[in-house]
């Protein structure tokens, strides 16, 4: 999933400052999961926007505003609401606030930042360890991302600054070489680290990416 | 001289390390150089260490060049993509640098421009190939010729997995080695040990010690295993530490040029002690 925070009041309140009625518009998928964009964070939102003396046409959520489609139907679905109000303030990742936009002709502003693609392992813990990087090289690491786990993205073994087994630039992360070789160790296919990996090829994953 | 060519004559080779300065002020450390002519075979010029921006290791490797000595030019994955660096070995070819040190780099996030972003297109080992396959000249007219080294940590755990590390860039072409410092004499003999079959040439490293301060910073932002207890005591009890620092380094060092069979030389990284660099090789 996408994780995302969502900005500080004080950032929205910049974003709608000129607007005197608002529409507010969640997603029902991964932001809700992250507590930043479901039900309960769009009617906080609406009362403290409203307790600022703004009007709050109306609310909506989508199942995943990322699909469009089901998107444009939902906004069709409060066209009226949507029609009075100045803008729309969007609680969920950039995909989704670029699908509202889509959908309308209105101001849309982003609620949330967007941070990375998230596993959770447990409520409101997360952790990134898949970046999309178009090549998938879990096969030859065990399973364990060095492209995304380590922060310099190392494909040939580790920087060697590791600190009690922990990230030379994070004491709170493990280092992710040394996870790569104890599984591999238990696999017993430690010479799988004897090859030597070429630089990645970028060209595959120019943004933005588009498959039709 | 290319490096490789005094280890193929067997010479214990002594190398230092200078920074390029944080300013365009180069006079004070070309005088340090001048002062090292003779005495050292080459001088590392490092490439922004510890991710904290300097002048670039590229002119200041040239610079090194006209006071007669010979630089290692040390060139980090950090700041460039795969075009930069091409390009940047291409130059250093040029202008007559025949060594280089080849590294991933310290993350932006130690150093003074924490916000900049990360480029680490390539690792020291890819770095290691494609400075080897500019030399072979496909595609491009070239005549580069190139000592190559890397670096070593010997204290990172699993040493197993450093191992592998080492020999994948002897297999890129990397054939010889500088380590991180030591500070005791039975880690270095442990060490020689445990790389005896790395087909490389080995450059121990050395660090004098100035201060209880400094002890502190290495431990804390530096090293991977903490100073042993005996030298960071020696230091503290000391009524003149930097003095003391460099009388502990060139103890280790007489005691291990002996070994020639297993040391091919020594690496000083004085570390603000630049200074002090011509007297602590003339007590060898």
């Amino acid at each position: 999933m996408i994780i995302t925070k969502q900005k500080s009041f004080e950032n929205i309140l910049n974003y709608i400052a000129d607007e005197s009625s608002i529409f507010i518009f969640g997603c029902g998928d991964c932001a809700t999961l992250c507590r930043t964009g479901g039900e309960e964070e769009i009617k906080e939102m609406s009362e403290k926007i409203k307790k600022i003396g703004k009007k709050v046409t109306g609310i909506a959520i989508a199942n995943a505003p990322c699909h469009e489609l089901d998107t444009a139907r939902i906004f069709r679905k409060y066209k009226e609401q949507i029609s009075q109000s100045d803008g729309i303030l969007v609680l969920a990742c950039g995909a989704g606030v670029q699908a509202a936009r889509e959908a309308t002709e209105k101001k849309v502003h982003p609620g949330c930042d967007s941070l990375f693609i998230g596993n959770s392992k447990r409520h409101m813990n997360f952790y990134e360890k898949c970046s999309a990087c178009g090549d998938c090289v879990l096969n030859e690491f065990g399973g364990i991302c060095p492209v995304t786990r380590c922060p310099k993205s190392l494909l040939n073994g580790p920087c060697c600054g590791s600190l009690d087994g922990k990230c030379e630039i994070n004491q709170t992360v493990e280092c992710v070489w040394i996870k790569i070789f104890e599984r591999l160790k238990l696999e017993g296919r430690l010479s799988t680290l004897d090859t030597i990996h070429s630089p990645k090829n970028h060209s595959d994953t120019i943004h933005p990416g588009k498959i039709e | 001289m290319h490096l490789s060519e005094l280890f193929d004559k067997n010479k214990f080779v002594v190398t230092v390390e200078l920074p390029p300065p944080k300013g365009t002020e180069v006079q004070k450390t070309l005088d340090i150089a001048k002062s090292l002519k003779g005495i050292v075979d080459g001088i590392n010029v490092t490439d922004n260490q510890r991710a904290i921006m300097r002048m670039s290791s590229l002119a200041f490797s040239h610079l090194i060049k006209d006071t007669g000595n010979e630089p290692i030019m040390q060139i980090c994955c950090r700041d460039r993509n795969r075009i930069a660096l091409k390009s940047d070995i291409l130059g250093a070819g040029a202008l007559g640098i025949k060594n280089l040190c080849l590294m991933t780099g310290d993350h932006t996030l130690v150093g003074d421009h924490p916000e900049a972003k990360p480029v680490f297109d390539i690792d020291s080992i890819q770095l290691i190939q494609l400075a080897r396959k500019l030399e072979s000249g496909r595609n491009i007219s070239s005549n580069l010729s190139f000592s190559i080294g890397g670096v070593a940590n010997p204290f990172s755990e699993p040493f197993d997995l450093q191992k592998i590390k080492l020999k994948k860039k002897v297999q890129a072409g990397a054939t010889f080695f500088q380590t991180q410092p030591f500070f005791d004499h039975e880690s270095i003999l442990e060490f020689v040990d445990d790389v005896k079959e790395i087909n490389a040439r080995f450059l121990i490293g050395f660090t004098p010690l100035k201060s209880v301060k400094m002890i502190h910073f290495m431990n804390k932002y530096i090293l991977t295993k903490p100073i042993p207890k005996p030298v960071s005591i020696r230091i503290e009890k000391s009524n003149n530490q930097a003095l003391e620092g460099i009388k502990i380094v060139v103890e280790l060092i007489k005691k291990i040029r002996d070994l020639t069979d297993k040391i091919n030389g020594i690496h000083i990284m004085p570390l603000g002690l630049e200074n002090h660099l011509p007297d602590i090789l003339m007590k060898l």
